[in-house]
């Protein structure tokens, strides 16, 4: 089964250039998601690998070939379409077995590999049905089942989940990549949601405004996040403005706004130089009162929302920041409104990016 | 200030009005009985009171034969016009809607252009085309086209290929392109995409262009006059029986019992034929077996494509296109010659033509307003299924019958109810009301398809932050519909000033309301002695003004593109 690479790929509509210079690989067999926020060129990329619309410059590569000139139906790919675009005239065996038909296979074999499809989707007792008279999960795994028994090698999925409920949604993303693990696919999987590209890829590459920003595996995504938008983009993370006053050996000392001095983990930059401290929200320790530690910050609590699992604060600190904090409802005590709290953080679980020249906003904006 | 005070007042009183279960009932029903009184009853007792006439065509086997002769060809040329209008259609609606270049837009154009020259106009131009020998038969050395059944398919073609390829094009437009790019990243090339998705998911407007243009030729009459020579289908043995009446040639009582008979069958037969088609329509299925894996990939692909809309082009233009414009060059030469400064005087046989043109063009703009007046609150009806499901569709399907009539049949059928029950009734009246019943069901059915395009939830935010009904459709629906609207009046207007049958039959002999194109057939056919270069003048004045007209109109409607 193939890997899929592409080479400094641009497409523009119009004035508007929706991707440029795009390098990407997936591996052979690998669960990839492609993440970002609308308009960010993630659904252009994947039409571009299904043949949908032709580049304006650079190459495709499935496998050792060149596919940007070989039409759509010559690629080996399957592609599940946000809307599932299952044909509405068709019943669910016909929608099924439409692409071993069109590829000529013998009926006989058409018919087996459409058994073994619907069997994997667990869908066999409707295959009479149209599509309309099937809920969105079952449309869903149609979709797929469809896109499997045309034989594809690589399955492309365009927000597969997006119009499914929530509940729904959370089953089915696992079903897909066990399927695709099962059947040695490689998959694309478009994805605008961070948890679910989290939750069931190998590899994401998050995409920001035509350009991939930061490939990686959801952890590395997470705990090494490579700029202020994945920071952000993946998980949150409060952003504190500060400025680098020493650099040692094993960390380096950061005087925010307001004064407050803060160490953090060692990167690649000058004493003097304007930064941006990210720590993510479950990485404080909250504490009642004034607590002398290394890297607290001292705050009041300003508001409280009860998520279920968890409890989150917001605590206003001396310099008029704003600091999320997340922790357990069951597991800690709460606070009330108004009480004055202490947080401090380790200092490794904290990342230091020098301050955007665009501004902070304009930096994390999707 | 008093108007804007009396106006608010009327705005309020209209409200009130509006949010009475009573009044707003009391609207749609009377919408309802004008259109019963005044389109769908009068016909058909048109025919009753004359029913007992059509005996002296059981008298005259040889009349009867040839009445059933006339309607056989009818059927025939419009069943044949049909069928190749769809297949050069398809092609033609692929390029203008898939294409991907600039100079598409112009063709989409000038795919529009045959339908607005009046059909009279349009039938002296085919005429002159390909039977005259100032046309392409001069590359022949004599007549390529002689008049008579092929000059009258050709002829049927060029005007409703046009209509075919608008509806084709619109619904290729609004079809999910996503269902097609499914079949191709399952492996179908594009031509099996097409043959297996597309086609069937657009099969309804399919059927719905085959039937405009089946319908269209059908009733079509002025320009078929023109062209038929010898050759009669329906609509020109109507005529002819009535030229021979007016001459003279037959009685009274054979002309209305021919008229009536004809009519009787081509309405019976039409509906039929709908009937059938709306009921086998949507069982028609497009069989898939399997594929042609070598021959529909070399259709596919770019030798094929090439060839496919060359061919498409040469069929548009040859047949289409220049055959319909071809009236401007003896117009042109006749502009150098004294025929102009003549018809400028209005002197000779032009002093009815000008008269002729206002009553057009007055008719049209009448018929337009009172169409839209009457039209409106059935759209809404039928739109908004405000009777119930049931009654809303079979009103929906009964608007249409006006549609399926031939235009010939239908004007008969009505002025001999008018003339019978209403003496009195002066003749313009006969003549708004033979073009309203033709008109009607395009009104009508391009506001309700308007309407159903804007969403109820509109409506309903409207009427939740206070909006009176009356309110909702003047704040909104109205504003979000009116080019829709506009267009469909626009098509109003034109078929209207095309209009030839059925204002000959309502029109008595040497009434002072002949239309433009019922004095265009008159010339041509030298029912009033005309020249070659008086005729191509005639006809191409009419087709510049309603060109002026028309392209006045669409400046006022062209959509801003804001929402």
């Amino acid at each position: 089964m193939p890997d899929v690479r592409v080479v400094n790929l641009t497409k523009k509509f119009g004035d508007v250039t929706a991707l440029e210079n795009v390098n990407m690989q997936v591996r052979d067999k690998e669960y990839f998601a492609l993440l970002g926020p609308s308009g960010c060129g993630k659904t252009t990329l994947l039409r571009l690998i299904a043949g949908l619309i032709e580049p304006n410059g650079g190459e495709i590569y499935i496998g050792e070939k060149r596919v940007d000139n070989v039409p759509p139906e010559d690629r080996e790919i399957g592609f599940v379409f946000q809307t599932f675009a299952l044909f509405p005239h068709m019943t669910v065996w016909d929608n099924v077995l439409y692409g071993p038909k069109v590829k000529n296979f013998n009926l006989a074999e058409a018919k087996t590999i459409g058994n073994e499809v619907l069997e994997l989707v667990k869908l066999h007792e409707r295959l009479d049905a149209y599509p309309g008279e099937l809920s969105g999960g079952m449309m869903q795994r149609i979709a797929v089942a469809r896109a499997l028994a045309a034989g594809a090698k690589i399955l492309l999925l365009d927000e597969p989940l997006g119009q499914l409920d929530a509940k729904v949604r959370n089953e089915i993303r696992y079903e897909i990549r066990k399927m695709a693990k099962d059947l040695n696919l490689t998959a694309i999987h478009v994805t605008h949601d961070q948890s679910e590209a989290m939750s069931i890829s190998d590899r994401i590459a998050v995409m920001r405004k035509g350009k991939i920003i930061q490939v990686g595996t959801p952890q590395e995504l997470y705990m090494k996040p490579n700029c202020l938008f994945v920071a952000h983009f993946i998980g949150e993370s409060n952003f504190l403005e500060g400025e680098v006053t020493e650099i040692t050996g094993k960390d380096i000392q950061i005087e925010l706004r307001g004064g407050c001095k803060v160490r953090a983990c060692i990167s690649e930059t000058k004493e003097g130089t304007r930064v941006v401290l990210a720590v993510r929200p479950e990485v404080f320790t909250i504490e009642q009162g004034i607590v002398e530690k290394e890297n607290a910050l001292v705050g009041k609590v300003d508001k409280i929302t009860f998520e279920g699992t968890v409890i989150r604060y917001v605590v206003r600190l001396e310099n008029k920041d704003n600091v999320v904090v997340i922790k357990s409802s069951m597991a800690e005590a709460w606070y009330e409104l108004g009480t004055e709290v202490t947080l401090w953080f380790p200092a490794d679980k904290s990342h230091v990016f020098p301050y955007p020249e665009a501004g902070l906003t304009e930096e994390i904006s999707v | 200030m008093k108007r804007i005070a009396f106006q608010q007042k009327m705005i309020s009183l209209l409200n009130k009005l509006s949010s009475k279960k009573a009044a707003k009932y009391a609207v749609y029903v009377s919408s309802i009985v004008l259109f019963f009184a005044f389109i769908l009853l009068p016909p058909i007792l048109g025919i009753a009171v004359k029913g007992t006439t059509i005996q002296q065509v059981f008298d005259r086997p040889e009349l009867m034969e040839r009445a059933l002769t006339a309607i056989g060809n009818s059927f025939v040329i419009a069943i044949v016009v049909s069928m190749l209008d769809i297949v050069a259609g398809i092609p033609m609606a692929w390029l203008i809607s898939r294409g991907k270049s600039r100079w598409l837009s112009i063709l989409d154009t000038l795919a529009d252009i045959p339908f607005i020259v009046p059909t009279a106009a349009l039938g002296y131009s085919l005429l002159l085309f390909w039977n005259e020998p100032v046309g392409i038969s001069s590359l022949f050395g004599g007549s390529l086209v002689s008049t008579g059944w092929i000059l009258v398919m050709l002829l049927h073609f060029t005007f409703s290929f046009p209509v075919v390829v608008r509806v084709l094009v619109g619904a290729l437009l609004d079809y999910k392109m996503e269902y097609e790019r499914a079949s191709r990243t399952l492996g179908a090339v594009p031509f099996v995409a097409f043959r297996t998705v597309t086609s069937p998911i657009i099969k309804p407007s399919l059927i719905a262009a085959f039937v405009l243009s089946f319908a269209r030729s059908l009733s079509e009459t002025g320009a078929t006059f023109i062209v038929a020579g010898a050759f009669e289908n329906g609509p020109v043995f109507l005529q002819n029986i009535r030229n021979d009446f007016s001459g003279g040639l037959v009685s009274q009582a054979t002309y209305e019992g021919a008229t009536v008979f004809a009519s009787l069958i081509l309405i019976v037969a039409s509906c039929t034929i709908f009937a059938l088609i709306w009921v086998l329509g949507p069982r028609l299925k497009f069989p898939f077996k399997g594929i042609w894996p070598n021959a529909e990939r070399r259709l596919s692909y770019s030798k094929a494509a090439i060839s496919r809309n060359t061919v498409t082009l040469i069929v548009f233009f040859l047949i289409v296109l220049v055959p319909a414009l071809f009236v401007s060059l003896p117009a042109f030469q006749a502009v150098l010659t004294p025929v102009f400064p003549e018809a400028l005087s209005a002197t000779g046989i032009w002093s009815n033509y000008w008269q002729s043109l206002l009553v057009s063009y007055l008719l049209g703009a009448i018929v337009t307003v009172l169409g839209f007046v009457m039209g409106l609150p059935m759209a809404i009806l039928i739109a908004r299924r405000k009777l119930g499901k049931t009654p809303s569709a079979a009103i929906d399907i009964l608007v249409n019958i006006p549609l399926i009539v031939p235009s010939i049949a239908l004007g008969a059928s009505l002025s001999f109810f008018w003339k019978q029950s209403f003496p009195f009734m002066p003749e313009m009246m006969l003549l708004i009301f033979a073009h309203l019943a033709i008109t009607y069901p395009y009104i009508v059915k391009s506001m309700s398809a308007a309407f159903e395009r804007v969403s109820v939830d509109m409506e309903e935010a409207a009427r939740t932050l206070g909006a009176k009904p009356f309110s909702v459709f003047m704040t909104i629906v109205l504003p979000l519909t009116k080019y829709s609207i506009l267009s469909g009046a626009i098509m109003v207007f034109t078929r209207s000033v095309s209009e030839t049958g059925a204002t000959v039959a309502v029109l008595s002999a040497n009434s002072p309301f002949r239309t433009a194109p019922v004095v265009l057939v008159d010339w041509v056919r030298q029912v009033v002695p005309a020249s070659q270069l008086e005729i191509g003048l005639g006809a191409g004045l009419l087709v510049l003004l309603s060109f002026v007209i028309l392209f006045a109109l669409r400046l006022v409607t062209r959509r801003k593109g804001r929402y």
